[in-house]
């Protein structure tokens, strides 16, 4: 089981395009679009947010995007009156950019939090930033590696969301070019293209496993290869 | 008139009903000239809805009971930002009206009270940010000053809802749609706060 996720837009053909983009890079997270009016039209429904928040759920939670003003009125009428508010959150995050971030973490077995977090671009909860509390022992473990980009489009959507997962399974921080390698929407803003040398940098218990898997991901193209 | 029982809420929402099929148009075209042109049609269909479950009421409902009515049916069928915001209206409206058989001028004023602070809670809008609060926050102010008849507070509260949608053409929106717009929406009066105006005239003139 995953968290699940709910789209919410004005428009129908924006939440399923929504849905098919996150669903690319999180096979297996339940995403559910919930866009347009009943009769098809413009505007948000909430027979459809309530529905799809039902079938999201696989009992891990659910994390709603919304896109304009009435998308986040609807989700929130709708969380008032569901039955179990408490395994609801609305991101306050991008559609697109929030739904695929959310999605990756949800495939990576993330909790609720941490999803929510993901979603909003904030490091998940047990993480820090790697440049702060480093404590002596800590950077006694520390590792890192220099690597050329051979992928055709560099770190896009895809491979990042390789490289998000591999990072965010270690008990180590791990930085690509100085940002969080757990955040995908930081890792997309990189904008890393092919031949571009990239640093990975580690720090923590498993400073070295972590740049090792990386290392090995790399040269299996991060997946696409 | 001591007070209103829910044969009036029905007759009042009726009344509604109708008065929005004649000026669905005219939101619709405040609308479309800072928000997204949907107000009036969206209204229109939420409340029609709302007339096709009236009959679904027992025969002597509460006021309460067909607030709660209305509620449930505006938050699935309205389809923009009116459908929650109203939704929550009137199911706070429902909720401070409980299961009383009549609302005194107290109960009327708890009932406007409630359905404002709903809306505030909803939207987070503030007076002045150019929407339906700005109706409806001075019309519940009017409606606690005027005194312990049910007529005098619902003409208190619609005359203030009135002059509070017009205060809001010279405003730069500050939620919505028409936040968007930045000073291009000066000008023009909310739509929101113009069918508040509508629906609390519309109570004020129900006998």
């Amino acid at each position: 089981m995953t968290v699940g996720l709910v789209i919410v837009s004005h428009s129908a053909r924006i939440a399923e395009g929504v849905v098919e983009l996150a669903a690319q890079m999180a096979a297996a997270v339940e995403i559910v679009p919930a866009g347009g009016t009943d009769d098809g039209g413009i505007g948000t429904s909430f027979d459809k947010v309530q529905a799809a928040l039902t079938a999201a759920d696989s009992g891990d939670g659910v994390v709603v995007l919304c896109d304009l003003g009435s998308a986040v009125l609807t989700a929130e009428t709708a969380l008032d009156l569901a039955d179990d508010p408490g395994r609801i959150r609305i991101a306050d995050a991008p559609i697109v950019e929030g739904a695929v971030a959310a999605a990756v973490a949800a495939e990576s077995g993330a909790s609720l939090e941490q999803v929510l977090a993901a979603a909003q671009d904030q490091a998940p909860a047990p993480a820090q930033p790697a440049t702060e509390h480093q404590h002596p022992a800590d950077s006694a473990r520390s590792a890192a590696v220099e690597i050329a980009l051979a992928n055709e489009h560099g770190l896009h959507a895809r491979p990042a969301a390789e490289l998000v997962r591999t990072a965010s399974g270690f008990d180590a921080q791990v930085t690509v070019n100085g940002v969080d390698a757990t955040s995908m929407l930081r890792v997309l803003a990189l904008g890393l293209d092919r031949g571009t040398v990239a640093r990975f940098e580690a720090t923590g218990a498993q400073a070295a496993e972590a740049i090792a898997a990386i290392e090995l991901l790399a040269a299996e193209g991060f997946g696409e290869s | 008139m001591s007070g209103l029982d829910g044969a009036w809420t029905r007759r009042w929402i009726e009344a509604v009903v109708a008065e929005i099929a004649t000026r669905k148009s005219e939101l619709t075209a405040l609308d479309r000239a800072i928000g997204d042109g949907d107000h009036g049609e969206n209204l229109d269909r939420g409340f029609q809805a709302v007339l096709g479950k009236l009959d679904a009421l027992d025969d002597a409902p509460t006021p309460g009971a067909v607030l709660k009515l209305v509620a449930t049916t505006l938050i699935s069928t309205v389809g923009g930002a009116a459908g929650p915001l109203y939704g929550t209206a009137f199911l706070k409206a429902a909720m401070a009206a409980g299961d009383r058989p009549e609302l005194d001028a107290t109960g009327l004023v708890e009932v406007l009270t409630a359905a404002r602070d709903g809306i505030v809670a909803r939207g987070k809008a503030e007076p002045n940010d150019k929407t339906m609060v700005d109706a409806w926050s001075p019309a519940v102010e009017a409606a606690g000053a005027a005194g312990d008849d049910v007529r005098a507070v619902l003409e208190a509260a619609a005359s203030a809802a009135a002059e509070g949608a017009i205060a809001t053409e010279p405003l730069v929106a500050h939620k919505g749609r028409a936040s968007y717009l930045g000073e291009r929406a000066i000008g023009h009066r909310d739509p929101g706060a113009e069918s508040t105006a509508l629906i609390l005239r519309v109570a004020a003139d129900t006998r």
